[in-house]
Formats: structure tokens, sequence, C-alpha cells
């Protein structure tokens, strides 16, 4: 109950400022778009109409149709669930795997440490997209490997951010006292020092969620990304530049959607960081 | 590592080419494993399923694929370390030469980019920290939000739509034939600012709150008491010690601008590393991937390098503090 005030108190000081309510707002939408997609898209994201190719937005077609005659708001919709959905698998698996290397790091002896710094460094020197073209390379496009390779360039994120709370919370009097009482290594950092990081770790996630899509939608706007019959933000953004010199609407309504969601969980992630603590995450 | 060096800089300097050899090093086993895990048979996959069985047995001789592990392993470090990044399976020509050839358009495309954002964002910047709370201290950022969220594609999408269809200004698309200088820095200018719009943003905000912090330190107050011009106490004394964090994120900029150059080479049909890395995992090219990745991983990190010992060269409480990492 507790947990659920203060967690509702962080969102009521993120939402506090327009740029918070607004990138709150976008961000809602975004979720209630990709959760209720079917419900809310007006056509069926893949039905051809070819006769009706290009045709500029109305009442039957609210944002107009792409170079099949397919709808464009309802493949705009349908596109919010596979962003979601690969950001937040993506974000999940980083998470996880970032803090514990980050509570090992942190327990580790001094080698250890410095064997799991270098493999950070060394997955970080390899700009994210670049990093993905070779894994896509090797495995060919595909949704799963989309979500692996975010994962794997988000967890040296997540991992310094793990690593350097648990050293500053590693000798806290409170941890001391668990210690001193004989409770086990697992006991104190699953119920005592756990839940004492998690808090920036999740503003961190938050902030990586419009990453994850531009990634994504980088990826699949290559064709190396989501593979159709699925069409990602990115897919649609491809679609419509191949056909720019036909028709400039598919491109840029695309494009808008994808821009819009981005700057809203941006700004939202921001907003939720400046409410729960000024300090992390600046250098993003 | 500290202790073997009496003099603290020289410590400082050799752990931290230490640590970018192994990075370099561990980089290059990763895209080792890589090729080595590629699915199904890579002769197969490289020369297509209609190659005749002795083609296939030939082509696997010749790229030592019948070899064990550890064997092309150390024929792999062996062949980087003499400059030899292997040779393209579909033209034959070496992989160093096709990415050399690229090369200066990447970079120049990315250093502009950097150079422009600096150029326009710490003004902006120092706007805002002197500006604070005013409106256009709200508007830029705001602005500068939307810059850093928006993805580089899709601002050069929209740049390429107004500018070169729409209005008509500028050339579309691809470098110049003539190689006339005065057009090839036409063509320069939506790639440039598509790729730096984020960095503006970035830098802007950046200089912004540093510019704060700076300004209520002491020795400003000091200097204000002594009545020095608010001028000079901005632009000498605040600005000085307001950059130190920029030029540190540079390095990471580098390496992120290189990522996005990428996709705004393609856009904007120009030639450079990530149009070439693109079109050979497209026809499944390893060779060439793996030397122009190691060749963007290297590049990336000894930028980083740079950066770090020259930001510690500013301010030597970086080197007490022991920055780890080529880029957080």
């Amino acid at each position: 109950m507790n947990t659920l005030a203060a967690i509702l108190a962080t969102l009521r000081r993120a939402t506090g400022s327009i740029t918070g309510a607004v990138g709150f707002t976008i961000f809602v939408l975004v979720i209630l778009a990709a959760l209720f997609a079917p419900v809310i898209a007006t056509h069926d994201p893949d039905a051809l109409d070819v006769m009706n190719r290009f045709a500029p937005p109305s009442a039957a077609h609210w944002l107009g149709t792409d170079h099949l005659g397919r709808d464009l708001f309802s493949r705009l919709i349908h596109g919010a669930t596979i962003a979601m959905s690969v950001a937040l698998s993506a974000i999940a698996l980083a998470l996880a795997a970032g803090t514990v290397l980050g509570i090992l790091a942190a327990y580790l002896s001094d080698r250890g440490e410095r064997v799991i710094l270098i493999l950070f460094d060394v997955i970080a020197a390899f700009p994210s997209l670049v990093l993905a073209l070779a894994i896509v390379a090797v495995f060919g496009p595909s949704t799963g490997v989309v979500v692996a390779i975010v994962a794997l360039t988000m967890t040296p994120h997540f991992g310094r951010v793990a690593r350097a709370q648990v050293l500053t919370l590693k000798n806290a009097p409170f941890l001391e006292a668990e210690r001193i009482l004989g409770a086990s290594g697992a006991r104190i950092v699953f119920v005592h020092l756990l839940p004492n990081i998690m808090g920036p770790l999740v503003v961190l996630a938050s902030m990586d969620i419009p990453v994850v899509i531009t990634i994504e939608a980088g990826l699949s706007f290559l064709g190396l990304g989501v593979r159709p019959p699925l069409a990602s933000w990115g897919t649609l953004i491809q679609d419509g530049y191949q056909f720019l010199s036909d028709s400039w609407i598919p491109v840029v309504v695309s494009s808008l959607a994808l821009a819009l969601a981005t700057l809203g969980f941006t700004l939202f992630g921001e907003a939720l960081r400046d409410a729960v603590d000024p300090r992390i995450g600046r250098e993003r | 590592m500290t202790r073997l060096f009496k003099d603290e800089r020289l410590g400082y300097v050799a752990s931290r080419l230490l640590t970018t050899v192994l990075i370099v090093f561990g980089a290059m086993v990763l895209l080792f494993a890589l090729t080595a895990l590629v699915p199904g048979d890579p002769a197969k996959s490289l020369l297509g399923p209609q190659a005749s069985p002795e083609l296939a047995k030939r082509f696997i001789a010749e790229m030592g694929l019948d070899q064990p592990l550890h064997v092309r392993l150390w024929r792999f470090f062996g062949a980087v370390l003499t400059g030899n990044l292997g040779v393209d399976v579909i033209s034959g020509k070496p992989v160093v030469q096709l990415v050399a050839s690229v090369l200066p358009y990447t970079v120049i495309l990315t250093f502009s980019a950097i150079g422009l954002s600096v150029l326009i964002g710490v003004p902006l910047g120092i706007h805002a920290a002197t500006h604070r709370g005013s409106a256009s201290d709200t508007i830029l950022a705001f602005v500068s939000v939307a810059f850093i969220a928006v993805p580089s594609f899709v601002i050069a999408i929209f740049l390429l739509l107004i500018f070169a269809i729409w209005l008509d200004w500028l050339p579309v698309l691809g470098t110049s034939r003539s190689g006339e200088f005065l057009d090839e820095a036409r063509r320069m200018i939506l790639p440039t600012l598509a790729l730096a719009a984020g960095w503006i943003g970035f830098i802007a905000r950046l200089v912004r709150s540093s510019m704060l912090e700076v300004l209520g330190e002491p020795y400003i107050r000091t200097a204000r008491a002594y009545g020095l011009s608010e001028r000079l106490i901005t632009y000498k004394y605040a600005l000085k010690n307001a950059c130190i964090p920029t030029i540190a994120i540079l390095g990471l900029g580098i390496g992120r601008l290189l990522g996005g150059a990428v996709l705004v080479e393609i856009v904007f049909a120009r030639p450079g590393l990530g149009r070439l890395v693109y079109e050979a995992v497209s026809e499944r090219n390893f060779p060439v991937v793996q030397g122009a990745v190691l060749v963007v991983v290297v590049l990336f990190v000894v930028v980083n390098l740079i950066v770090d010992l020259s930001y510690s060269a500013i301010d030597p409480r970086i080197r007490r503090s022991s920055g780890q990492g080529a880029g957080a």
C-alpha cells in the first residue's frame, strides 16, 4: 500500500509540469493503442485495396492509404503494439541482465569486477546500430533478433548504474546490521538491496523506451528489423519513403507518429527522473 | 596500475591505453565469434545454393574455414594487426581498400555534424543560462528535447522533403559527381543538419546546466564583487569551466553520430561506411561487415581515448577519480 501511494505521489509530481503532462498523455495513448489495437483500428491493417492507393485522408481512411491501398491509421495503431512489445521485452531483458551483472561487479573481487567492466566497455564501444547491423548480418533479420540486439546494447547501461548504486549502499548501516544479525548473502541482496536500487533503474528503463523504439524503427526502416507481414513504424516510413514521388502523405504521417511517440516518451521519462532523483541519468 | 608510475598523469595515460587495447581486443573477439557463429554452411550462404561441391570445398579451404576455431581466431588477429581485413567475397577486392574509399565521406559528415552542433549548441546554451526562466529559455528547452527525442533519420526525411523537394533549394541526393567543392558543400548541408540536430539540443542543454552550476560558484560571486563586467564573467570565467563536461561528451557523440550516419547516408543516398556495412549486410558479405564494423569501433575508441586524455589534461580531478570506460 505504501509503495503504491509513493508511486502515485511520484507520478503526480512528474505530471505537474506541462511537458511532463504532455509526455504522460502521449505515453498513455501509445500504451492504449498498443493494448487495444484490434479494437481501435478502423480497418484490417493488411487489407489491400490497390484501386484506392495513395488516397488522401478522408472519413473512410482517417490518415489516407499507402501504396497498396492499406489504411494508414490502422497500420500505425498496430505499429504501436510492435514498438511497445519490442521496447518492453528488450528493456526487461537488459534490466535483468544489467542488474545481475552490476550487483556481481560490485560484490566480486577486483579482478572479477574488472572483467565485467571491460565487457561493458567492449559492448559500449560499438555504436548500437552498427553492432545491430553486424548481428543481423549473421542471424538474419527477425523480431527476436531485434529484441536480443537491443537488450545486449542496453545491458551495460543498466549494469553500470546498478553497480554504482550497490557501491554506495554496500556499506550502509542497515545492511551492516543485517549482516551482523546473520542474514544470508542472498537475503541481503534480494530483500534489502534490490528494492533500494530499483528506483533509479526503473527511471532509466523508462528513459530508454524511446531509444529502443528509435533503434527498432531504424532497423526496420533499413528492412533489417521486423519482417512483413508485421509492420513497425520503421517499416511504414520505409514504405512511404520508397513511394515519395507518388505521395508525401504516408511518409509524413508515419514519421510524425514515430516522432510524436519518441518525443512523448522522452518528455515523460525526463519528468519521471526529475520527480524521483534529478541526479541520475543526466549523461543521456 | 597507478602504483607502477610515480607520476599520476603517466599512470592515468597508461591505464587508459591499456583499457583501450583491451576494448579493441574484445571487440575483435566478439566480431570473430559472430562470424564463426554463422548458422548453416558458410559456403552455401555466400556462394548460393547452386554452387558445385568442388567450388564450395575450394572456397572453404581458401577462406581457411576448415581450420579449428582457435587457429582461425589467431589468424584473424594476425591479419588485422598487419592491416589485412580480408577480401570482399563478391568483388574480390581487399576490404581495407573498400573501407578506405568510403571512410572520408563518413568521417567528414560525422565531424562536420559535431562541429555544427558545438557551433550552434554552445551559444544557445549560454543564452539559455544567462536568460534563465525567460520565454526564450523555455522555448529552447522544449526545442532541445524535441531535437534529442526525434530520430535523426526522421529529421533527415523531413529536411529532404521540405528543402529539397517542396522548396527545391538544395540538391537532393548523393555526392557531387563533378567533385566541385561548392557543389559538394551544398549537398552536405542537409545530411549534416539531420545528423547534428540531436546533438545541438544535447549540447545546448548540457552547456546550460553546467553554466548555471558554475555561475553559482563562489569564485563567480567574487568576480562580481570585484566589479568585473557581466560579459567578462560569463565568457571568460564561467564558460571555461562550463565547457569541460561538453568536451567529455564529444567522444561519446562521435560514436552515436557514426551510428546515426548509417541511416542518414541511406536517406540521402550518400556513399560512406554506413552504406558499405548496410549493403554488405544485405548481401551477407561477412568479411566486409567484419572489417568495416571493426574500423568504426577503432575510430570510436580512439576518439574516446583522445577526448579522455585531453579532458584529464584540462581537469586534473578526472585522473584522481580514475575515470573508467570508453563512454558511459
